[in-house]
């Protein structure tokens, strides 16, 4: 079972097996193994069904990232963990830490001064003529320097000590329902598995996080901080994370109709009167947050939200145009970020990108085009993109003479040889793909509890982990010492 | 110069809303074009929310008026020296980069009409700059009420009629596709003859070495000791001196008188 060979586009690709290494268990899940092999034929049948039946009863439905899709859908929850000894999360730690703080001082940094553009380090036209740069946020400088208080960020694995960074996400991530569900739902089914395992608990996020969004209550506030979540509403296919994240820190779940401004503050509607709101977690995007400032038909907003968080009044989380740092082009340049702001080298790597406006990385991609994936600066949701090693000769010749029309376009990654984890599907336990994303979160003080997402491609060879195209979630694991 | 200003709107709404909630860019900063000497805004039972001045160097403050109203009234009443400075716009503190404002926005985007009206053989910007402002005059012919406030520049360019707000946000569309950054202000301007509108809009353009410079292509002119700047923004209700929202049903009717003086000393 070691180091499964898949062909791939004619070239064999070896990928990193997190459980086995040269015919042997890893340490982490030498206790997994013995447990997998000592479950009773008839009970992961059971279990699985069980753990069905809690989801639905919890409700979590949501579908993962905004993917859209049926939000109804149940995403499919795989009973076999995923481990991280303490040593590996140690590094790992370490290295989201340093792109958190990073991308946070990019982001003061370009509403201030921009030295980093004045230093030539990134182009001007990247920051300032982005969609998600925010002129109404340039010279207000939030409470404790944060623009991007949870900062969820996306690694793939490719081997023992090996991980990439595959995107940063600023704004609003969502998915750490999913993290702390997966964990209480092993917890209930398994509970010999956490007497056999010393495994780290994630159960601090919703204090940690708590506490995170208080450290940022403004200075006008002089007491205990009222913290709300402010939802778009039921109808939003993470409902559900909003209010269990209500729930878990004890604060209110509001809609933009319970928020009103009076004078320099923010106010809440309660069967007592108004409550002054002195912090807001905010799971609307920009454009909806106030039809003053932003979007003039916005009816999920507060009027008058931005000239009161501008004038110090409120703190909002993530802060207006902190989608800046996550932009796919600003990407490539977050290395550069951490040398510049921190003079640190990046502990975790980016995925080299090859940006086909430049003349010799050009050259490299049209040579390579079989073997690597091909994105549109601006696409997403995996529009607009070409996966080299699954193309056709036709569909590899016909993006061939897009990306010469238009080089600046398009930018070019290595198609990456994702880990695989032991994963229960119909024939038994077998390999599958996995990501996983932390949730970072940026206060006084950054924090990351020990886990995150991890998203399992549940189809054999798929390297496509979204729940979109078959993808399912596991419970991640990070062991004590 | 000193200036005088009274600047009174008043909303009348059909039928009583639960509250009016307003931002407001109706103060002038200062820079070495003009003073404040006194200035005030006052709005009917309104409560002020916090005051500051945002990115672009504008002073901006949110007001609160609680309903049930049908009506409200914004007053500003001010003077302010001014100076000439040939349009440049020197030692007005902002931090938004010029290269913010390239980006276009709806109202700003350039059709085949504009584009056409862009190509200008220029290759000084300041001489770009004057040469686009002369073409946007010779474009669009001054005309009330042939447009309204939501018109777009590529609107304006095929009517060829307009008013002030009309101009320059042709002249933006026209060099931000020329590539200078570009911007529409909003202000008050002393007016001699019945044409010209005391409450004002040009264009500012970003040229190498001088920084913004102010273009009138309704006046064609740059703005002098007769105008007073009030705030910027990407486009015209992105620069509103006013922007408003009530809770309750209904248009409000909307009646303004602006009053531009100069006063003697």
């Amino acid at each position: 079972m070691a180091g499964r060979q898949t062909r791939n586009g004619g070239r064999v690709t070896a990928y990193f097996n997190e459980m086995y290494e040269d015919g042997r268990v890893r340490a982490p899940y030498a206790r997994l193994e013995d447990w997998m092999r000592h479950m009773p034929a008839g009970l992961r049948s059971l279990k699985q069904a069980e753990a069905e039946d809690l989801f639905r009863r919890i409700g979590i439905t949501f579908a993962v990232y905004g993917e859209g899709g049926d939000p109804d859908r149940l995403i499919p929850f795989d009973m076999f963990p995923r481990v991280f000894t303490a040593a590996e999360w140690a590094r790992l730690e370490r290295g989201i830490k340093q792109r958190a703080r990073a991308l946070n001082a990019f982001l003061v940094d370009i509403y201030q001064r921009g030295e980093i553009v004045r230093a030539g380090r990134i182009p001007a036209r990247l920051v300032y003529q982005n969609e998600a740069y925010e002129k109404a946020v340039a010279g207000i400088r939030p409470p404790k320097g944060v623009y991007s208080h949870i900062v969820g960020i996306d690694l793939v694995r490719t081997g023992p000590d090996e991980f990439f960074v595959l995107e940063d996400n600023c704004r609003t991530p969502s998915g750490v329902s999913y993290m702390l569900e997966n964990r209480e739902i092993m917890m209930r089914m398994f509970p010999e598995l956490f007497q056999a395992n010393r495994i780290q608990p994630v159960d601090a996020y919703s204090d940690l996080l708590r506490r995170t969004l208080a450290s940022v209550a403004p200075a006008k506030c002089d007491r205990d901080p009222c913290i709300v979540i402010l939802t778009p509403g039921h109808f939003n296919s993470a409902y559900y994370e909003h209010s269990f994240l209500a729930d878990l820190m004890g604060v209110e779940l509001v809609e933009g109709q319970d928020l009103f401004v009076e004078g320099e503050f923010v106010w809440m509607r309660t069967t007592q009167g108004p409550k002054r709101v002195d912090v807001i977690y905010r799971r609307i995007d920009d454009a909806f947050l106030d039809p003053l400032c932003f979007r003039p038909d916005s009816v999920l907003g507060v009027p008058g939200l931005m000239d009161v968080y501008r004038s110090g009044g409120v703190a909002l989380c993530s802060a207006p145009g902190a989608g800046v740092a996550d932009d796919k082009a600003v990407y490539t340049f977050v290395p550069e970020m951490i040398r510049f702001y921190l003079g640190e080298e990046p502990i975790l790597q980016n995925v080299p990108t090859w940006q086909c406006a430049r003349e010799a990385d050009l050259a490299y991609v049209m040579d390579r085009l079989p073997e690597l994936v091909v994105k549109e600066v601006h696409g997403s949701g995996g529009y607009g993109m070409l996966v080299g090693p699954k193309a056709s000769a036709e569909q590899i010749a016909a993006f061939r003479a897009k990306i010469a029309a238009d080089p600046a376009n398009y930018i070019a990654q290595p198609t990456l040889a994702l880990s695989t984890v032991p994963t229960f599907v119909a024939e038994g336990v077998a390999p599958r793909h996995v990501d996983l994303r932390p949730y970072c979160l940026v206060g006084e003080r950054v924090e990351l509890v020990p886990g995150g997402l991890t998203r399992v491609a549940l189809t054999e060879g798929s390297l496509v982990v979204n729940s979109s195209q078959g993808g399912g979630v596991k419970d991640t694991w990070v062991l004590a010492e | 110069m000193l200036i005088a200003v009274d600047h009174l709107t008043t909303w009348r709404y059909p039928a009583p809303v639960r509250g009016v909630v307003q931002s407001h860019r109706l103060r002038p900063a200062q820079h070495d074009g003009q003073k404040i000497v006194d200035w005030g805004v006052t709005v009917t039972d309104g409560t002020p929310g916090g005051s500051f001045r945002d990115g672009a160097g504008d002073w901006v403050q949110g007001w609160t008026i609680r309903g049930p109203l049908s009506e409200i009234a914004v007053r500003v009443t001010g003077m302010v020296e001014t100076a000439d400075t040939a349009g440049i716009l020197r030692g007005h503190r902002e931090s938004i980069p010029p290269e913010a404002w390239l980006r276009e926005t709806p109202a700003t985007r350039p059709d085949a009409a504009i584009r056409a009206l862009a190509a200008v053989a220029a290759a000084d910007p300041l001489d770009l700059a004057h040469a686009l402002s002369a073409a946007v005059a010779d474009a669009i012919a001054w005309e009330p009420g042939a447009t309204h406030a939501a018109t777009t520049a590529a609107e304006t360019m095929a009517a060829g009629r307009g008013v002030c707000q009309d101009h320059a946000q042709v002249l933006i569309a026209a060099a931000r596709h020329c590539g200078r950054p570009a911007r529409y202000v909003a202000g008050y301007m002393l007016t001699a003859t019945e044409k010209a509108e005391a409450a004002h809009a040009w264009a500012e353009i970003h040229i190498p070495g001088l920084g913004w410079v102010g273009f009138d292509p309704a006046n064609r002119c740059c703005p002098d000791a007769r105008y007073v700047r009030l705030g910027s923004g990407r486009d015209a209700q992105d620069a509103a001196p006013v922007r408003g929202i009530a809770r309750g049903p209904g248009e409000a009717a909307l009646d303004v008188a602006v009053a531009v003086r100069s006063v003697q000393q």
